[in-house]
């Protein structure tokens, strides 16, 4: 879980560092990394990079119903919604929304252009609800 | 604060390739980018110590560790409190299934991405960690049934 941890933060550590900072042998860290992998605990890496310095200032979480239910097939919105390059996160969800999408732009004027040209003209798109994202944490969750 | 550096299409290009596949070795990249491992490298290191590239992070996949259930709880805040933010963010880090926190300019004031084993897990937590955070005055949870597109890059 530690070493999960460690990784989460920083994935480019060998195992050699990781193992010194965790009290392991170098395989063995290098072992358990492996196993991380395999195991499809670790999914992939990410790199962060700062939005706001690469000129996308804007961050919106879209809350998103669907109008005509049944008519209209998910697989279609599905697939154009993820087309959207501003579009980083779709998540089909249970509640007072259908779905819940994460949009970047480079301003308000470009978000409302993203909004009004490509998301609004989705097929079946009903209600929409926009809120803009002022401040972001992510925290380790529960890993001992 | 960092210095103001200005990107031109190359480093723009190494960047897309580096989101795309951040575990890239910088001769691969480099490759991909359409230029040589040492232009590659030198931009790479002057956009990491101009703060534009931040840390290559591992993606744990909760599932794989047996939590089914993730939510997204939405919560409004009693606004005749000075303090309820930053209250109410100062507790809701204590809660470890507590995996983002989001504040907002809208209708929602904070977003919080909750994970949990299952369904009695999740009313646990929710019952004796969620509603015990301050200043809530409204709370509307979505449940995850799939993600269709998990994408954090940048259209560049």
């Amino acid at each position: 879980m530690a070493l999960l941890r460690a990784l989460a933060r920083d994935a480019t550590q060998s195992a050699s560092a990781l193992g010194r900072s965790l009290g392991l042998s170098q395989p063995a860290t290098w072992r358990r990394m492996r196993r991380l992998h395999d195991s499809g605990v670790i999914s992939g890496q990410r790199l962060r990079l700062d939005a706001a310095r690469l000129g996308f200032g804007v961050t919106v979480f879209l809350g998103l119903k669907l109008a005509t239910k049944g008519r209209v097939s998910l697989e279609d919105f599905e697939r154009a919604v993820s087309a959207i390059p501003e579009v980083q996160n779709v998540e089909h969800v249970l509640g007072v929304y259908d779905y819940r999408l994460r949009v970047v732009a480079r301003d308000i004027p470009d978000f409302e252009r993203v909004l009004r040209r490509r998301i609004m003209t989705l097929p079946g798109v009903g209600g929409v609800e926009a809120n803009v994202l002022l401040s972001e944490e992510r925290l380790a969750g529960p890993l001992g | 604060m960092s210095a103001e550096i200005i990107l031109d299409d190359t480093d723009r290009r190494i960047l897309r390739q580096a989101q795309a596949a951040p575990d890239l070795a910088m001769a691969d990249l480099a490759e991909r980018a359409g230029v040589t491992s040492a232009t590659c490298w030198r931009r790479m290191e002057r956009m990491r110590s101009a703060g534009i590239i931040g840390a290559r992070e591992a993606v744990i996949d909760w599932r794989a560790l047996g939590y089914e259930v993730e939510v997204s709880l939405r919560v409004t805040l009693d606004k005749g409190e000075a303090r309820a933010f930053d209250d109410f963010i100062v507790a809701a880090r204590e809660v470890p299934e507590v995996l983002e926190i989001q504040t907002f300019l809208g209708r929602v004031d904070v977003r919080l991405r909750v994970i949990a084993r299952d369904m009695a897990h999740y009313q646990q937590i929710y019952r004796e960690r969620i509603m015990a955070l301050p200043h809530i005055a409204d709370l509307e949870a979505l449940m995850h049934i799939a993600r269709i597109k998990s994408d954090e890059t940048l259209p560049l």
